[in-house]
């Protein structure tokens, strides 16, 4: 069993990466030590009967996401964006695609063998977070309220005072970009 | 015949909203004739599962534990 004793230099070693994805998600370095901060209070007040550091580490970034999603909605309409053009990825389209709209033969895509083997390793969650690094930075925030912090679309829109299909746009751009990273950097040197 | 760019972008709406009628159709027979445009609707519901089984920290965990415990 896991003590407080062991948990609070784990967290503390961990604050770093913490502050990195609340920093991307919120887009502001003060709101992102801020939401870190109460996560590791309440994670230290809360935390016990823990085997494994990974345990921990699930249930850490659990809690981090809900204070994320509660300062997203706090400041809802605060700082809105606009609908803008995607950012500068016309140049990821006309790599993937002919001129007539078709997959370019090498960027086709072909089957991943065995994703969920992938989760387990390491590795691969390194070329993950390599690969939403890519992204633009509004394109990867957008993308990751959505499927890491799993809010609705309508919300995401609403709270950056975007349209929804200048949303719609904007995750179909990440996932044709990480698509393409993950096959490229991870997938296809697997076969 | 609807290309791939097309495809995909509905591919991906897929997952944000309902498709109507037309655009499921339309869609139905492209992928039946296009396996990359396949693929890709796999692979952004597989995306899907990684996102959420994803938490940032990875880094060193499986040596710190390799390396404190057992």
């Amino acid at each position: 069993m896991l003590t407080e004793k062991d948990i609070t230099p784990y967290l503390e070693e961990r604050r770093g990466d913490l502050l990195r994805f609340a920093q991307l998600q919120l887009g502001d370095r003060q709101r992102a030590e801020d939401v870190v901060q109460e996560t590791l209070m309440a994670a230290l007040s809360g935390g016990k009967g823990f085997e494994r550091r990974s345990q921990v580490k699930s249930w850490v970034f659990g809690i981090l996401k809900h204070k994320i999603i509660d300062e997203i909605r706090r400041s809802d309409r605060e700082r809105r964006l606009g609908d803008l053009a995607p950012e500068g990825d016309e140049v990821l389209v006309e790599q993937l695609f002919n001129r007539h709209g078709f997959w370019r033969g090498e960027t086709r895509p072909s089957r991943w063998v065995d994703p969920d083997a992938s989760l387990e390793n390491r590795q691969f969650w390194q070329i993950f977070e390599a690969c939403l690094t890519q992204l633009p930075d509004r394109t990867a925030r957008v993308f990751m309220m959505r499927e890491i912090l799993e809010l609705e679309t309508g919300e995401i829109c609403a709270s950056l005072g975007i349209s929804n299909s200048n949303c719609w746009v904007i995750l179909h751009r990440a996932r044709l970009g990480l698509r393409h990273c993950l096959s490229r950097e991870w997938f296809e040197e697997e076969r | 015949m609807m290309n791939c760019k097309h495809a995909t972008r509905l591919l991906s709406e897929s997952m944000e909203r309902r498709l109507g009628p037309v655009e499921k159709g339309m869609l139905r027979l492209h992928t039946s004739m296009c396996s990359g445009c396949r693929q890709f609707g796999v692979q952004t519901r597989e995306l899907r599962q990684i996102c959420r089984a994803y938490t940032p920290m990875e880094a060193d965990d499986d040596r710190d534990e390799d390396h404190h415990g057992r």
